[in-house]
């Protein structure tokens, strides 16, 4: 167990990064997109992306579960129970946060930026894009938020990984497993590594985000 | 007086603005002519930065016209440029906000720089031009801000309140690259509650009085004989709410 308790940690890092990756690349001008444009229906998708903030990872890993096992119309791609499958379904889990952030953060800088940039002839996603890149340090907070629950969330990836030793296993689904067979120092010291690893992650991007703003005001 | 191929003059036809059952402009009809500046006087909640908002086109009025000379709406948006009264400016260096500018505006990336170095020197700018915008103190940002519409060589200039929120030497400085843009020949339409201001920079004065157009005549004589009571009040400083 010990002996591979650096791989169980790298693949929670991959798994969860990755996840955060394309949910930020899909959620971020999803969420600007949104903040600026204006078309009906508009409010009813603000109000269920932010309730999708709070989606059950379990109802999730179901979700794709049902999706990807054989019988599933995704599943001649063969993809349950290997790291992919957890990608796809924290994607889905992390990417109502990122969204739904980014569109409130986008949204109270088009307070702000709406004349100036109107004045000056930029509106839809032109203007979008500007804000987004104008802000992008304060969506490091939105991002962040993503990651923190994409590698504390269990049920998700225990249901599309399986928590096969060596190919799906990750901390949280170890730290489970652990506690059930009754092993709970193991657990409780992989639970410290975990916080721990959570806490460094969001020192680093909080370092980055004063830095840059205290050089670019 | 109309200039060949200029988008003045500005006609306002019984210009009605209505915000949660309030009429903010009551019916104002006039006409912006090319040359003198002009200055938009009145009392704090007047309606001035909405009237200019109007004319700029950042609001759609509820009723009447807007009408510049001209049908190409490119060309008319084009040959305006507006300073708020807080300038926002992005995240980036003091010439980068000038570039996005002109890159808005369509100018060959070639030109922009020059276009952008130009400014700059217009108000005094030079110096911190690859400093970030935000970093810059308030007097600075906001002359940064006429410098970027300064960039645009916009016909109309609309100027809300520029100097309301800086002290009296950064307000001198503003003040004197407004009269730089006017003796350049871009028209001003300033608002302004100081009249101070109003006699150093105006030609021809616009007396907003809870969203009707009071007045309109040449700043000297409404400094010297308002033809309104309300006006008369206003320079006296009888208004209490000035």
């Amino acid at each position: 167990m010990i002996s591979t308790l650096g791989e169980i940690v790298a693949l929670s890092l991959a798994v969860s990064l990755s996840a955060v990756l394309l949910a930020s690349l899909i959620g971020l001008p999803l969420g600007a997109a949104i903040a600026v444009g204006r078309f009906p229906g508009r409010r009813t998708i603000i109000v269920l992306l932010n309730a999708l903030m709070g989606l059950p990872p379990v109802v999730v890993g179901l979700l794709v579960y049902l999706l990807l096992s054989r019988a599933g119309p995704l599943g001649p791609l063969g993809l349950l129970f290997t790291p992919p499958a957890m990608v796809i379904a924290q994607t889905i889990l992390v990417l109502p946060i990122i969204a739904a952030l980014c569109r409130q953060s986008v949204e109270d800088a088009w307070v702000e930026y709406e004349e100036q940039l109107r004045s000056l002839g930029a509106e839809g996603l032109r203007a979008a894009f500007t804000l987004v890149w104008d802000i992008r340090f304060s969506l490091v907070t939105a991002v962040l938020a993503g990651l923190g629950r994409a590698l504390a969330e269990v049920g998700a990836v225990i249901i599309v990984g399986g928590n096969i030793d060596g190919v799906t296993r990750v901390m949280t689904t170890t730290i489970a497993l652990e506690t059930s067979k009754g092993d709970l120092p193991l657990a409780l010291s992989l639970g410290f590594v975990l916080i721990a690893l959570v806490v460094a992650l969001n020192a680093a991007a909080h370092l980055i985000k004063e830095a840059a703003q205290r050089r670019y005001g | 007086m109309a200039v060949a191929g200029s988008i003045l003059p500005l006609e306002l036809r019984d210009l009605r603005f209505v915000a949660g059952g309030r009429s903010i402009i009551d019916g104002v009809s006039t006409t912006i002519e090319a040359g003198p500046a002009t200055i938009i006087l009145g009392a704090n909640g007047a309606g001035k930065s909405v009237l200019m908002r109007l004319m700029h086109g950042l609001l759609k009025p509820s009723s009447g016209a807007i009408a510049w000379r001209g049908h190409d709406p490119e060309r008319i948006r084009r040959g305006q440029a507006m300073v708020f009264q807080r300038p926002v400016m992005l995240r980036r260096s003091a010439l980068a906000n000038i570039l996005y500018a002109l890159e808005l505006a369509r100018v060959p990336s070639a030109e922009r720089e020059a276009q952008a170095m130009g400014a700059l020197r217009e108000v005094g700018l030079t110096d911190v031009a690859h400093r970030p915008a935000r970093v810059l103190s308030g007097g600075e940002q906001q002359r940064l801000a006429l410098a970027r519409a300064w960039a645009l060589h916009p016909e109309v200039l609309f100027l809300d309140e520029p100097t309301a929120n800086l002290d009296p030497g950064a307000t001198r400085e503003i003040e004197n690259v407004i009269k730089a843009f006017d003796a350049s020949g871009t028209k001003i339409v300033m608002s302004t509650h100081n009249l101070g201001q109003a006699r150093r920079l105006g030609d021809e004065v616009l007396f907003i009085h809870q969203g009707r157009l009071v007045e309109k005549a040449p700043a000297d004589r409404f400094f010297k004989q308002p033809a309104s009571a309300e006006a008369a009040a206003f320079v006296k400083g009888e208004l209490p709410w000035i």
